[in-house]
């Protein structure tokens, strides 16, 4: 229940990788540095934490099912107990931060905070960010299909240990990340060494934020054959804080544009696969029944799903997020002048059948 | 008309007891305050997360996040029943003759009043702990159920099974029942006096629009009040199959609050309702007829506690804002 207080949400940061990927390394830099951000951690075990702060928070993963008959509505348990102990001592810090264990699937994480109404009163998911080891990323996608999931589920993908490969093999790693997750921010780093204003405060589930900060989004033909120097980080068209969604770099128009995905992939031991959808205008008594109707059915073979929608006759995007069975949307902002009303739609998951997704989401179009 | 004696306090109150007719009132951050000629303060833990009340020693039990179990005397004087550095005191609860169960992670402990320590291994997180009325019993909520462990002996527990997360967990008094409440929108009941298996054993009590997170048995345990809903919830107990079959009361419906915290009185068959606006409403079961103790405040109701007499109830809030309510003005 909530509490009748006006006290804005608190964001919450996951952070998930393999063991080894630098995790801790991370989690180091953001406790010591001089950011003037308090933050609570929740750890799995204490371990390494170099840094004294008394609001470091044990928690041993604890996966509930809910009885709703559905096999991935799962949310952590341990979370849900904590992050109330936790906010009931509010002032003591200013945003969480979940660190998971190597093996952890990070969708219940997620959704705890949106399924558990108590967890979703008081904080909100800000974004997923995992961490790869560039060096030991193959063998990990061989062994393990949480490596995959971790990177497909992420908004932020740190590549670590980027001193330790040739940059040919860099390019390869980040061909694969890109390949599993298209929308997702890609970072190369050593020793997890980051502008944190990269990491924290993202917005990456909020709705109104989510998609103006997502560089693949769009156009991720564009970028697909895109080749960054060693300098350069992937951050062309990110913008700090802003609200007022006046740069719309990826929206002049792109005609040529097709539908396309990256699935089945060509690359070895990748099983997730991306498919974007494009539509023009939509109609809403179409389109919801037909959202509803796929989340249900492949809920369980949608990890993350984002998308602009243009309503015939509405003047204002639309804008839907989901994991798994979970869906959210909501009115964003007036569409622009001369702004293209098209409707977009990212799915990212497994075994999700492309052809029909294209043509359902065409038969969603208003009809001339 | 009831008066309401306020005190404000800083921040989330998770408890309130009277100790020999005294109120305390502890906050989340570990202070326990309590009026006895004037606002007395003890610094108690730093963080505190449970708190039961021994009846029998008329003390309170505290577990705390700096890992520590305390006990606090009527003149407010501490002392460490059991620590654990690090670890999250999530539940405490107090036994017969002066036993104290609590628990971090997946492991209860019963201390005994000459220092024997007991422990009893779950293969999920303890999510709540209670003694039953009789003998020496402990019921541990966890997940997929409860498990009840005789405490003076080693053997095997017995084992509720009812899938989905238990976080709290209580015996009725006459202890031939157990309910628990659940991550889900519901309560869950066994009989214990039920064949094992019988279809009679399971209690379903679902409907709640909220997790339940208070529940208070009624003075001689025939009705089980539950939060949850925007009225009190009340489950009739006096038949031999507890609620089967049976509709609850509603009491103090409101159309635009949710109950919070109920508590029963000790003597009469009425119930204390806490709303998440602050107001508190006494409400009788024989008729529903209501009387209001407290006007809407700064934040829900997260705690009551009657006295001895039944003259007095205790409140605190998640705000901060407390009080006692007396009835007799």
């Amino acid at each position: 229940m909530t509490e009748t207080t006006t006290q804005k949400p608190i964001p919450v940061t996951v952070l998930t990788g393999y063991l080894g990927a630098g995790k801790t390394t991370l989690l180091n830099r953001i406790l010591s540095e001089n950011h003037g951000r308090k933050y609570a951690v929740i750890v799995n075990e204490f371990g390494e934490i170099g840094i004294d702060n008394d609001l470091i928070v044990e928690s041993d993963e604890e996966i509930y099912e809910m009885n709703n008959g559905c096999v991935c509505c799962t949310v952590r348990g341990d979370l849900i107990r904590v992050v109330e102990g936790l906010m009931r001592r509010p002032g003591r810090f200013d945003a969480i931060i979940v660190e998971t264990t190597g093996l952890a699937d990070p969708v219940p994480v997620a959704q705890t905070f949106f399924m558990d109404d108590d967890v979703r009163a008081k904080t909100e998911l800000d974004a997923v960010v995992a961490l790869v080891d560039a060096k030991h990323l193959p063998l990990r996608l061989k062994d393990s299909r949480e490596a995959e999931d971790q990177i497909a589920f992420a908004d932020v993908v740190l590549l670590n240990k980027t001193d330790l490969v040739t940059p040919e093999e860099l390019e390869r790693i980040e061909a694969t990340v890109r390949v599993i997750n298209p929308s997702a921010r890609i970072y190369r780093t050593q020793r997890s060494d980051i502008d944190l204003g990269k990491v924290l405060d993202q917005g990456a589930f909020n709705l109104d934020r989510a998609l103006e900060n997502d560089p693949h989004f769009l156009d991720q033909d564009e970028h697909d054959d895109h080749v960054c120097g060693p300098d350069c980080d992937h951050d062309h068209h990110h913008h700090h804080h802003h609200h007022d969604h006046d740069h719309h770099h990826h929206d002049h128009g792109h005609d040529h544009h097709h539908h396309h995905d990256h699935a089945p992939s060509p690359i070895h031991d990748v099983t997730v696969q991306s498919i974007s959808l494009r539509g023009g205008e939509m109609n809403p008594e179409r389109f919801f029944p037909w959202i509803q109707k796929i989340t249900q059915t492949e809920g369980p073979n949608i990890l993350r799903l984002k998308g602009i929608i243009a309503f015939a006759g509405d003047a204002e995007r639309y804008v839907v997020q989901g994991v798994h069975m979970i869906i959210e949307g909501d009115h964003q902002r007036p569409w622009k002048d001369g702004e293209k009303r098209e409707s977009r739609l990212v799915f990212i998951g497994r075994d999700l059948d492309r052809e029909k997704l294209e043509r359902t989401f065409k038969a969603c179009e208003v009809q001339a | 008309m009831p008066t309401v004696a306020p005190l404000d306090l800083e921040g989330h109150v998770v408890g309130v007891a009277f100790l020999k007719d005294i109120p305390f009132f502890a906050g989340a951050a570990g202070t326990i305050h309590r009026l006895d000629q004037g606002h007395k303060t003890t610094d108690l833990h730093d963080g505190l997360l449970s708190l039961a009340y021994d009846e029998a020693t008329d003390t309170l039990l505290t577990g705390g996040e700096d890992g520590k179990v305390m006990r606090v005397a009527p003149d407010g004087t501490t002392s460490l029943v059991a620590e654990t550095p690090r670890k999250w005191i999530s539940q405490v609860a107090a036994g017969p003759q002066k036993a104290v169960a609590y628990a971090y992670g997946k492991t209860s402990y019963v201390r005994l009043a000459d220092g024997t320590m007991k422990e009893f291994s779950e293969e999920r997180t303890v999510e709540g702990i209670a003694f039953a009325p009789k003998g020496l019993r402990i019921a541990v909520a966890r997940y997929n159920g409860v498990s009840l462990h005789w405490v003076g002996m080693a053997g095997q527990p017995i084992d509720l099974e009812w899938k989905g997360a238990h976080t709290g967990v209580t015996f009725s008094p006459d202890g031939r029942f157990v309910v628990t409440t659940m991550q889900e929108n519901a309560l869950h009941g066994w009989k214990l006096d039920a064949k094992a298996g019988a279809e009679a054993r399971h209690m379903r009590m679902t409907g709640y629009p909220a997790k339940v997170k208070s529940l208070s048995w009624s003075a001689k345990g025939k009705w089980l009040a539950s939060a949850g809903a925007p009225a009190a919830i009340v489950w009739p107990f006096q038949g031999k199959d507890g609620p089967m079959g049976k509709a609850p009361l509603e009491l103090g419906t409101r159309g635009n609050t949710m109950v919070t915290t109920v508590a029963c009185h000790p003597a009469e068959d009425i119930v204390a309702i806490g709303y998440e606006d602050g107001m508190i409403l006494a409400a009788r079961l024989a008729d529903s007829k209501e009387v209001l103790l407290r006007r809407p405040g700064k934040g829900a109701i997260t705690a009551m506690a009657w006295n001895r007499t039944g003259r007095q109830l205790a409140f605190g809030s998640a705000a901060g804002d407390c009080g006692v309510v007396d009835l007799a003005g």
